[in-house]
């Protein structure tokens, strides 16, 4: 018998028309775990590194994490794994709710998805019975209405459905996948479900989930409803904190430009709550998870929508205007599905081109004068593609090349062709350098979390985080408690975090475990439900695959590389590692270039960040090192030249 | 008889549904709790509390199942609160024909809350940490009645409904000579 994995996966051809139930190799999980760590490994197997993300070659795959359906609380992030038109590489983004447990339910770890249906369709999956269906009667309509149309239309109110909006439709690369609660948002991966003509996904699963050792994992479950609930470090705070002096004053506004730091006051704050207090209609979870990040707003004359996160702030920050904004043009960005990280930086950067008179009337045809009307007037050209939002619609930095005529300046604030959030800051962080250079999702708070952002002033308090920080190899302890306000941590040190950082991600992404309660978290009171020294012990009694805290690092580094290896074989070297050009104003190049070399090291890459043949071998990816080889990316005789020799 | 054996212990949960928010942590315990073994599997749909939910008109009513009914009633309720909208059957506890709630997915037999039997605190309750719901025990004076249909009786009195007596009965005798 298979514990916490259904041993199935789903595929989906939509050119063909054909569905097939396949099982799974069960030693992929014991070495990827699953989520995205198995999904990287289809995306390796079966689509060759020429393929265009928007072809019908290219695979979007559905992943549950090994974790769903498991009482394993908080575990419900589904991955969706696939090649993004924004960057060109490998994407990964994630959505919670209640998607990725119910497809486990209907007995599937992954839905992989090819080919491109000659017109509009949706998945239906109930339990055994597969369909695709026609979806012409859901062309244009908005995320969520799609899903209660589906709900109704099927008899199911039980149904999780993912669906895509306008944006995905027309092929945006903001779009997103949203489902309830949240969303995928990363990088397009909604124009290429756009792509594939596939509208939605529904899901009704009634199939039981076994695990190995039911007493054992049910008395650690237990206990971790209350400690997760109590525990004010995890989940995300922003859904119920009114202060929001700490983005409004220190993030950047605007196209990521200008600080405002005496912004919030207390006269605003009380505008802000008196307005949340009449849009805001309810707080949600996710699934079997007792926290409350999530909550609907009812906006006059919009469809009902979550708010997610940073999202509460960002179309107001980058138009300059009140939070009322926001609320409002949320509405229809939720029904659209778009990325609330990119898009408003995506508007903004117009809007400057415009003041700049790079864009112009031409471009722009009456073009409004206020903030709000303009942010309201690109996002219909932009989720349309229709004259200059086709160009904006492929992201900052590939419309500034198209539109050329010094528009390039205006690009600052991306990394690998992404968008990031809006900080502009004083003197470089190393770990947060290399995070930005090297990380595979390209977007920060996907790839910090664990080790605290800056040292911790007073060194009572310092002493005391330490003490309680549970959640720390013993090497970290010290160098926090080291690290002194305004002075660097040593190369190692910092090669050390950003690795520890990004490692809790990818097993997070493996098992399926949100991040608000693990790898995002530890930074905040190291003290997050989920870590490197409990989550062993959680997968074996769940799955029945026995783990360490180094087997666990071990699969984490698997997967890792193999992502890595999946962005080098697409052309991914060392000239793009860097982070967004003004991200912090004073810079040391040389020293951020020896952080660069040692991270490289550290990792077993060579000096052009491509993973050696001993690292990939030692990590059981000969396929990969095979490959490698025969392409020319690495030679058979190991002659390239390391990080290490280098240095 | 005497006055003490018309106490009865009367275990209630209560249900707020304002603290309720979607988890569905209590499908998750309950279908957990009644696995066999205890815990071994888990599947909301075979709990015997589901959490009927409408997120966008923000409808959460966790909803323990009841008895096992052969028809639909006549005359279903809407109700309104508070501005808000309830459809139809949204906090009828039955095992209905009008419904897939409260059926085994397989079987389709009628699921019946019973109060987590053995435990001291019903497992939803104790998964519930938003305090949707909440457990209380108190005495209370009952004229005699009939005991409770046990599990098994429930689920042969609706096999009887649909079948009709004499088909289960041969079923039961040829299952028993099987054995
Ligand atoms: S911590 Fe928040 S975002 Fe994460 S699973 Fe729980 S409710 Fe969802
Ligand atoms: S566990 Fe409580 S909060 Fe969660 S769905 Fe059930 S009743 Fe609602
Ligand atoms: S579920 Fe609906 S139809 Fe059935 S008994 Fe209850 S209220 Fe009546
Ligand atoms: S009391 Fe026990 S049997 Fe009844 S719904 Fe709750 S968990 Fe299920």
């Amino acid at each position: 018998m298979r514990y916490a994995e259904t041993g199935f996966n789903l595929e989906v051809d939509l050119s063909q028309g054909s569905v097939k139930r396949v099982p799974t190799d069960p030693k992929l999980t014991e070495l990827h775990l699953g989520g995205q760590g198995t999904a990287a490994r289809i995306l390796w197997d079966r689509v060759p590194p020429e393929t265009d993300p928007l072809s019908p070659d290219n695979l979007l795959i559905f992943s549950t994490g090994l974790l769903h359906g498991t009482p394993v609380p908080g575990a419900n992030r589904t991955s969706v794994s696939t090649f993004s038109p924004l960057t060109g590489l490998y994407v990964n983004s994630l959505m919670g709710g209640w998607f990725g447990p119910e497809l486990k339910f209907a007995g599937y770890d992954k839905i992989i998805i090819s080919g491109e249906a000659p017109g509009l369709v949706y998945l239906y999956i109930n339990n055994d019975r597969v369909e695709i269906r026609d979806a012409s009667h859901l062309q244009g309509k908005g995320c969520q209405e799609t899903a209660t149309l589906l709900q109704k239309e099927l008899k199911e109110p039980k149904l999780q459905v993912a669906a895509i909006g306008l944006a995905g439709e027309n092929r945006v690369f903001q779009a997103t996948i949203e489902h309830a609660n949240s969303s995928a948002s990363r990088h397009g991966v909604g124009a290429v479900m756009g792509a594939k003509r596939l509208k939605a996904i529904a899901v009704r699963g009634t199939k039981d989930v076994y695990v190995a050792r039911a007493a054992e994992l049910w008395k650690t479950c237990r206990g971790k409803y209350q400690e997760i609930y109590d525990n004010k470090n995890c989940g995300d705070p922003m859904a119920h904190d009114h202060n929001e002096s700490f983005h409004v004053d220190n993030f950047a506004w605007g196209n990521a430009r200008t600080r405002r730091k005496d912004y919030w006051n207390k006269e605003r704050e009380e505008q802000w709550v008196g307005l949340w207090k009449e849009v805001r209609s309810r707080d949600s979870g996710c699934y079997n998870c007792p926290k409350d990040c999530h909550y609907t707003i009812s906006y006059p004359g919009r469809h009902t929508y979550f708010l997610k996160c940073f999202n509460k702030l960002t179309y107001s920050m980058a138009a300059f205007e009140e939070i009322d904004f926001n609320y409002n043009i949320l509405g229809l960005t939720s029904a659209y599905g778009m990325d609330g990280f990119s898009t408003p930086q995506v508007l903004a950067f117009a809007v400057e081109l415009y003041e700049a008179g790079i864009l112009t009337n031409e471009d722009l045809p009456d073009f409004p004068a206020d903030g709000a009307a303009r942010f309201f007037y690109l996002l219909d050209k932009v989720v349309r593609r229709e004259g200059i939002g086709d160009v904006l619609a492929d992201g900052v930095y590939r419309a500034a090349r198209r539109i050329g005529k010094g528009a390039e300046e205006y690009d600052h604030n991306t990394t690998k062709k992404v968008e990031q959030v809006p900080l502009k800051l004083g003197v470089v962080n190393y770990p947060f350098f290399l995070m930005y250079c090297t990380g595979e999702k390209m977007n920060i708070t996907q790839i910090e979390g664990s080790f605290p952002q800056a040292p911790i002033a007073d060194p009572e308090k310092r002493r005391k985080f330490v003490e309680n920080w549970s959640a720390a190899p013993e090497r970290f302890k010290k160098w926090l408690l080291e690290w002194e306000p305004r002075k660097h941590m040593p190369i190692e040190a910092s090669v050390n975090v950003c690795d520890w950082n990004e490692a809790m991600h990818y097993v997070d992404d493996a098992i399926g475990t949100c991040a608000w309660l693990s790898s995002f978290r530890g930074q905040f009171g190291g003290s997050p439900p989920y870590h490197l020294f409990n989550l062993p012990e959680i997968i074996a009694l769940a799955a029945g695959i026995e783990l360490d805290s180094d087997g666990l690092l071990e699969v984490s580094r698997r997967n890792r590389n193999l992502v890595r290896a999946l962005n080098i074989r697409r052309g991914l070297r060392r000239d793009v590692e860097k982070p967004p050009e003004d991200h912090w104003k004073i810079r040391d190049p040389e020293m951020e270039q020896k952080h660069l070399d040692a991270y490289y090291e550290f990792k077993g890459w060579t000096n052009d960040g491509v993973p050696t043949r001993e690292t990939l071998d030692r990590l059981k990816l000969e396929f990969v090192s095979e490959e490698f080889i025969r392409r020319g990316i690495l030679t058979a005789g190991g002659g390239e030249e390391t990080a290490a020799e280098r240095a | 008889m005497s006055d003490q054996s018309k106490k009865k212990i009367v275990r209630e949960i209560k249900v707020d549904l304002d603290k309720c928010i979607g988890c569905r942590a209590c499908e998750v315990a309950c279908s957990g709790f009644h696995a066999s073994p205890k815990y071994s599997s888990f599947n909301p749909s075979r709990s015997r509390i589901r959490v009927v939910q409408d997120l966008v008109n923000d409808v959460y009513v966790p909803l323990r199942a009841g008895e096992y009914t052969a028809a639909e009633c006549t005359g279903r309720q809407t109700f309104k609160i508070h501005g808000k909208q309830y459809s139809e059957c949204n906090f009828c506890p039955a095992s209905c024909p009008s419904r897939e709630l409260f059926k085994e997915p397989d079987s389709g037999l009628p699921l019946k809350c019973d109060m987590c039997a053995d435990e001291k605190m019903p497992m939803c309750v104790e998964v519930c940490r938003p305090g949707a719901l909440t457990y209380e025990e108190r005495e209370e004076e009952r004229a005699d009645e009939e005991p409770a249909l046990g599990e098994v009786e429930t689920g042969l009195k609706s096999l009887v409904h649909k079948y009709g007596a004499q088909k289960v009965m041969d079923t039961i005798a040829r299952l028993s000579q099987n054995d």
